[in-house]
Parts: C-alpha cells; structure tokens; sequence
C-alpha cells in the first residue's frame, strides 16, 4: 500500500500545485538554444567581447583597469592613435603634427571634421580643458602623472603650482593645440592614445557637474558623448554594456561593426564555457590548464603574443641577509626560468632574464642573469652560507593566486635542491599583500609590472628610490642620476637606448628585482572575427574589427 | 500578535546596531585601503580621493556622519565604482539575488518536501534509505562542486542550457536554482521526514485512518500541517542564508547579485560597500526570522495561543 500511497501523493491536488508553480516559474526562461549570439553577431555586425568585470566607471580620466581600457578603446580616440599591430603613433583626432627641433615643442592641427557623438565641434579648447582636469589635485586621477612629462604639469598636478596657464598647453586657435614639454619625451606620441589623456566632454561634463567633480552623471547612457568609433548605447550594470557605432566620428565610413558588448565575466573558466558554447566572439583570458589542450587542438582559436610586462620577485633590501649582493645573486642564478617558463606555466610565458622585456622601442636589455647552480653555490658559500648552512628563515610572499602559488614552490624547490636554502611560502590577500610590500613587511615578494607606454624608462624607474612602487629598499643615487639627469638628456634615441642599456646593466648587477618571466597575453578568439590586431600592450582598436563569414 | 511583533521588531534595532558598529570599526582595521593598488597613488592624489570620501575626518566623526546618513538611508557612495552609489549597487543586486533565492526555495520545497514526506510514510525501508541517503549526498556535496557538475553535463555535453548569466538568456536560469536550491532541498527533505514521522504516529491519524480516508487525504491533510511545521521555520533561516549566502553560485555561474557583490566589495575594501551591504543583510536575516516565527505562530494552534495572550 504504502508505494500506491506514493503514487497518489506525487498526483494530489497539493503536489501539482507545486510542481505546476515551480515549471512555470522556470520555464519562463525556457531552454530553447536555436541562434547562438555569435551567430547572432555575426548576422548583425555586433561583437560579443567578455571583459573581466564590471566597469568602474566611464570616465577616461578616472578609471584605471584593462577592462575599463577596453571599453574607453571604442568610445574615444586619441589625438594622435596608433598603429593598430606596430602602435607607432597615426592620426588620430589630430590629422597632423609638427614636433620642433630640440624635442620641446608639439604642434597639433585638429581635423576640421572633429566632432563629439552629439555633432558638436571637438576643438583645441577640449584638450586643454580636459589636461586641465585630469590634472588637477582636486579631481584625483590616479593617472594624472602621465602628463607631467609636459611643462609645469608636474607642480600644477601636486599642487605646487594652481596657475594652469603657466603649464606647457596652448591654444593657438580653435583647431590647433601647442604643448610644451619639460624635456624631450620620445614617447610623448604614445602618451596622446593614453585614456588619461583622452579628451572629455566640457559641454556635457559642465551640465552635470564641475571639473573636479569624480564622478557624476555624465556617463550615464543618454548623458554620454565621446569622440571614438563608437559611442555608449546602453549600460546595464552586472549584464553588459553596449555601444553603437558613432556617426558624428570622422572614420565612421571605415566601420565595420555596428555595436559591440561588453560583458563583465570575472570566472576564467565560465567565460571559457561561454566561448565554446558561441556565446562570445573573445574571451579576457583563459585558464591556464586549458592552454596546452588549446596549443594542440585549436591553435587557431588563441592568441598568445608577448605583452609588455615583467613578473618578478624583489627582495627587501632593508633586511638581512638580502643586504648582501651576493646573497641576491646567489639566488637569481638558482632560478631555472626555462622550467619555470615550460612547466609550471605551460609555455604560456616567456623566461624572463631582464627587467625591460625584451624589444621595447628598439631597445634590447642586457642579459646579466642565466640559470647558473654552481656560480650560486659558490657566491652563497662566499656570502657566509656554505651549502646553505646557518641561512636565516625567510619567507616567500605571493597575493593568493594559483598560479603565483605554484611558480612560489617551484622556486622554493629549485632553491632547495641547488643551494640548500629552505624557504616558506605566505600568501596573503590581494591589499594586504599590497599593505605589506608598500611597509617593507617582507623578506621576498613576487611582484608584477606591466608598462603603460613602450619606453624602458616605465621599467627602468622602479629602481628609482624616490618611486613608490620600488618598495624594495634600492638606494643607489647613481642609479637615480643615470634615470633624473643622464637620460633624459639623451640626443638621440640611440644614445637613450645606449644609456638605458647602462642604467639596466647596473640595476641588473644590484638586483633589488629579479625577473622570471615576460607576459605574453593569452585568449580566445572566434574564427568569425576579422581585424582584431594583436599588439605589444594588448590595445583593441575596434574600429578596424569585423566579424561574419 | 501586534505587540509580540513590536517586542520582536524592538529587539532587532540593538542586533543592527551592534552590527553596524562593529563592521565600521573591523574593515577600518583591515590592511590596505580602498586606493591601494599595485600602482602606488601620488601623495597629493590619495589626499583628494581621501578627502572626496570624508576619509582624511577622525574615525569617530567619520562613524557619527555615517550613522546619520544611514538613519536617511543614504548608504554612501562606493569607492570602487565612482559614480555609483551602494543604493544603487544593492538595489541592481538585490532582484537578481531574491529571483535566485525564490528559485531554489521552490526547488528545495519540492524536490526535499516530497522526498522527505516519501521517506516518512514506510520509515527504515529502501523507500526511506533511497531518498534520504540521496539527501545526505546533497548535504555533503558543495554547490561549488555541484554546479559544475551540472554545467558540464547540461550545458557542455548535452547543450540543453546556458553556462552562465541571469536572465540573457533562455533558461539560464535553471541550472544555478536547480544548484542552490539542491543543498536546500536536502535540509528540507529531513526536516520533512522527522516532522511527518512524528505526525503520523499520533493519535489523530489514526483516528483520521479509522474514519477511512484516502491515505493521501490523511497524509496531505491532517499530517502535511503539522509535518511540514519544521521545515517552515526552517525557511526564514534558510531564505537569508541564500541571500546571504548565494555568492558561490553567483560566482559559479557569473550572477551579479548581492552575494558576489559582498565578496567583492571585501576584497576591494570598499567600506561603504561592504557596510551596506552588511547592514542590509542584517536587516534581512532579522527580518526574515522574525517573519518566520510569525508564520510559524500562525500555523500552530498553541504557539498562537501562547502569542496571543502576550
């Protein structure tokens, strides 16, 4: 009986009820798979791009992330662009310039066409109002030190000075712009495809809100006007945001697509799921276990170019026995990058022996580093540690992260099995990480740098001691007038290069920072997708991307 | 009834309180600050961003002004996402999370209810031990594990349902319910099941069987009441443990509800965010238990009585 009782249950009254109440409520979001979004897109001419994680904000003169770059990379454009593989600079909203003889002086002719998404004129006075906010103290733009390369924007941005006029940016009529540099910057070009240097709206900013204000509702969809190929249709926080192609920009005949979203998917292997199931045409990343299976069976699928960043462990140069040169070189020789490179990270990554990655502006680093166990062991023995005997506790400091965990206990072995050094390992949460390395509460820590502009000088200043993101206790005042005084002094690019190549062979000498490898960007990419250039910094120019068959 | 909800509602305020008071101080004397990157800000920079957010005030004022703006429900702005304010964050979370939460209480209703109930009706047979060992699996097994599981099969082997998001796409909905209401259903399905047990074997069904009527009538009618009683007040606890505890799922299957939302704002150090939401949640569990009382007040006759005559 009690079976059949079963039975009658599962049919009362009650139980339907329920059952019914339930299948409605899901079926509401039926499953019914028919077009994916790709297929979708690629009818449309709209691109899907995953895209990491929910935009900050908008506003190019605030945020300061990749997937935030990403975005700002479509709804604005440069003064001067850039070259969509190579990034030498091109026109942008400037058609041409002419730089002086001695380096100083910028003359930027701003096409007669320049027009906002809401058809207003985009003129000189834009960018100097723009450079006006990004560097005033009371905005607090993380980035404002991008521009302090130009006259007096260093003292103005610090709030030395509160006289903008007395900085190097000039209006010389409504279409042409004079800036001044403090010295020779060679890549000032690049600066200008900065988002910190983006023009933003006056006339759109100033009805919202004043110029200092961070944030307001200017970048509300609706509010929004930018300059780039697209401009901002939609943004749905937490589902995507979604910009359409701008018809007010100067290109806009040479535009393929016709929108692109943005979805902010933070998990590495759900987007990964995502692209196998044709819900995105690119991916942000992907997980590193699935690379090697990609590498073999889909090469065609990912993209896995040099990036221009360095990971590297520095030491704390206020502590024993890292005060000791020869205790730091010791164990920068009993690092097997190529292992480190081939199997920990899949081949992902390159081996990294420089602090400048290799080929940035024409510049080839000194290599000083190689993997060298019986060097170690003899400057280990000569620094008072013979076979590692008497070598202090010290510990390994990594942000909790896998990957950081895993290249952690591989030095932790290499340095085992050559030196007979023990270490152990901490892995702390990402500020307090952060919290730590800035106090100097460490012994050695993984740290990574990824540059902002493709110039040595964005790696070679992290030696500088008076720059805090050195935070490794490096004090070498020659090293600080080679980076202040000699380089930039420099006539030519190659006697900069020449001079740079000096300022690395010293740091790499001293070694506060040791490299273990150089990034190399890896994602996934549908094969219906055209134009989407791959670049040293990882920079998407969508106006040149297309997607269909 | 009235007054046994103000005692209750009264008791509350101090539980909030003492919430606020403690999470402002606690995040505060957590390492690193909202603008600490790997990045280091300029000096005149972290002055003006700290100064944007009242931060460079004394911790003590600090505490009082945000008090008072809470008492006008402002939660502030949040300082990861210039521009947004927490209102607003919470308010776009909230929906998602509560859609998810009513989701997976259904599922965890009907799939433990009716498991729980079967378990009942012939106890210590294989139609005890099946449904029940079943739900101890689900007990054990972590969503976390759980939720790929179904995504491997269902989205990725089968291509019956979307992997990830919360109303993009068709279905997309199903399996992160299904997930979360599966750990649920387990609860449900033993609660249920002692509750019945007990029910059954007392006098009134016997009396209710010696009238004759249909099992299922003595079953559903007479003995689901005061059976299902358990799992009712087991229910307040349990909708603001989804609530507040759903951010594996949301991360699992990318939903941007209020879960994830608290993870990330802890990580970002984003104090105005991390309060907010803190105090919200509070505010729910206290809210949802003192509901569930209520109800469970209302469904048994002599807890009525005891508050009625409070």
């Amino acid at each position: 009986m009690p079976t059949l009782n079963t039975i009658a249950f599962l049919f009362s009254p009650f139980a339907r009820r329920f059952m019914l109440l339930l299948s409605v409520c899901l079926a509401l979001n039926a499953c019914s798979p028919g077009e994916s979004r790709v297929e979708q897109g690629n009818r449309l001419s709209e691109f899907h791009a995953a895209n990491a994680s929910e935009p900050q904000t908008l506003d190019p003169q605030i945020h300061t992330g990749v997937p935030e770059n990403n975005i700002a990379m479509g709804l604005f454009e440069g003064l001067v662009s850039a070259h969509p593989e190579k990034l030498t600079p091109i026109p942008g909203m400037a058609e041409r310039w002419e730089i002086s003889d001695d380096g100083l002086t910028y003359r930027f002719y701003i096409r007669q066409n320049a027009k906002w998404s809401d058809g207003t004129p985009l003129t000189a006075d834009d960018y100097h109002w723009s450079w006006m906010r990004v560097l005033d103290p009371q905005l607090g733009s993380e980035y404002a030190y991008m521009l302090f390369s130009i006259k007096n924007a260093e003292p103005y941005g610090t709030g030395k000075i509160t006289d903008f006029d007395q900085v190097g940016v000039r209006v010389i009529d409504k279409h042409t712009l004079e800036v001044e540099l403090e010295n020779p910057t060679p890549y000032f070009l690049q600066l200008l495809n900065h988002h910190s240097l983006f023009a933003v709206p006056k006339h759109v900013l100033l009805q919202y809100g004043e110029l200092t204000d961070r944030y307001s509702d200017w970048t509300r969809p609706g509010n929004m006007v930018s300059n780039g190929p697209f401009k901002l249709a939609e943004w749905k926080i937490y589902h995507y945001v979604k910009l359409e192609k701008n018809p007010h920009y100067w290109d806009a005949d040479n535009v393929a697509l016709n929108a692109i979203y943005f979805y902010p998917i933070e998990n590495y292997s759900t987007e990964e799921r995502m692209f196998r199931v044709g819900q995105v045409h690119k991916t942000f990343e992907i997980p590193l276990d699935k690379f090697p299976d990609y590498q073999k069976n889909h090469p065609e699928l990912l993209r896995n170019n040099p990036y221009l960043g360095t990971y590297y462990y520095q030491f704390n140069l206020t502590r024993k026995p890292f005060d000791d040169i020869r205790v730091r070189k010791a164990l920068a020789l009993a690092i097997d990058r190529e292992a480190i490179a081939q199997s920990v990270m899949y081949g992902v990554v390159d081996p990294g022996y420089t602090l400048t990655p290799p080929g940035v502006a024409g510049y080839n680093p000194p290599v000083l580093l190689n993997f060298d166990p019986e060097e170690a062991k003899r400057l280990l023995a000569e620094a008072g540690y013979p076979n590692g005997a008497g070598f202090p506790k010290v510990e390994l400091l990594y942000n909790t992260n896998e990957s950081h965990r895993k290249i952690a206990v591989a030095v932790q072995q290499m340095w085992n099995k050559y030196l007979n050094v023990n270490i152990t390992l901490t892995n702390q949460e990402w500020k307090v990480y952060i919290d730590s390395r800035n106090r100097l509460q460490y012994d050695i820590a993984r740290a990574g740098w990824i540059g902002d502009v493709q110039d040595p000088m964005n790696f070679l200043d992290l030696g500088l001691s008076s720059n805090g993101n050195n935070r490794s206790g490096y004090n070498r005042p020659e090293y600080d007038t080679y980076i202040l005084n000699t380089i930039p002094r420099s006539k030519t690019q190659a006697e900069r290069n020449a001079n740079f190549y000096q300022a690395e062979s010293m740091i790499m000498t001293d070694l506060p920072f040791v490299p273990i490898y150089t990034y190399k960007t890896k994602y996934l990419v549908h094969p219906s997708v055209k134009g989407l250039h791959t670049n040293y910094q990882d920079y998407y120019f969508w106006k040149y991307v297309s997607v269909g068959n | 009834m009235l007054r046994f909800f103000s005692i209750r509602l009264l008791q509350a305020i101090p539980v909030v309180f003492v919430v606020i008071t403690v999470t402002f101080f606690l995040v505060r004397f957590a390492p690193g600050g909202p603008f600490d990157g790997e990045k280091q800000v300029e000096e005149t920079v972290r002055k003006a961003l700290e100064a944007q957010y009242n931060l460079d005030q004394p911790l003590i004022s600090q505490y009082f002004s945000y008090l008072g703006d809470l008492a006008q429900g402002d939660l502030g702005p949040s300082f990861k996402y210039p521009g947004r304010s927490v209102n607003e964050l919470v308010a776009a979370g909230l929906p998602i999370t509560a859609e998810l939460g009513l989701y997976a209480i259904l599922v965890a209703l009907a799939l433990g209810g009716t498991a729980g109930v079967i378990a009942a009706l012939k106890p210590n047979s294989a139609q005890d031990y099946i449904p029940m060992s079943t739900a101890m699996i689900g007990i054990c097994m972590p969503t976390f594990l759980l939720g790929p599981i179904l995504m491997l099969v269902f989205g990725i082997w089968l291509e019956w349902l979307p992997v990830s998001g919360w109303g993009d796409l068709p279905g997309d909905k199903i399996l992160p319910s299904f997930t979360l209401g599966a750990a649920y259903a387990a609860y449900v399905a033993r609660l249920s099941r002692g509750g019945m047990l007990e029910v059954l074997s007392q006098d009134y069904i016997r009396t209710a069987r010696a009238k004759g009527l249909p099992e299922y009538i003595v079953v559903l009618k007479h003995g689901l009441r005061a059976g299902l009683l358990p799992v009712v007040s087991y229910l307040g606890p349990a909708f603001a443990g989804i609530l507040s505890g759903s951010f594996v799922i949301e991360t699992v299957f990318q939903i941007h509800g209020l879960g994830r939302l608290y993870i990330q704002a802890a990580f970002n150090r984003d104090y105005t965010l991390i309060l907010g939401t803190t105090v919200f949640l509070a505010a729910l569990i206290v809210l949802f238990n003192l509901l569930s009382d209520l109800l469970a007040a209302y469904l048994n006759p002599r807890l009525r009585a005891e508050v009625q005559s409070k």
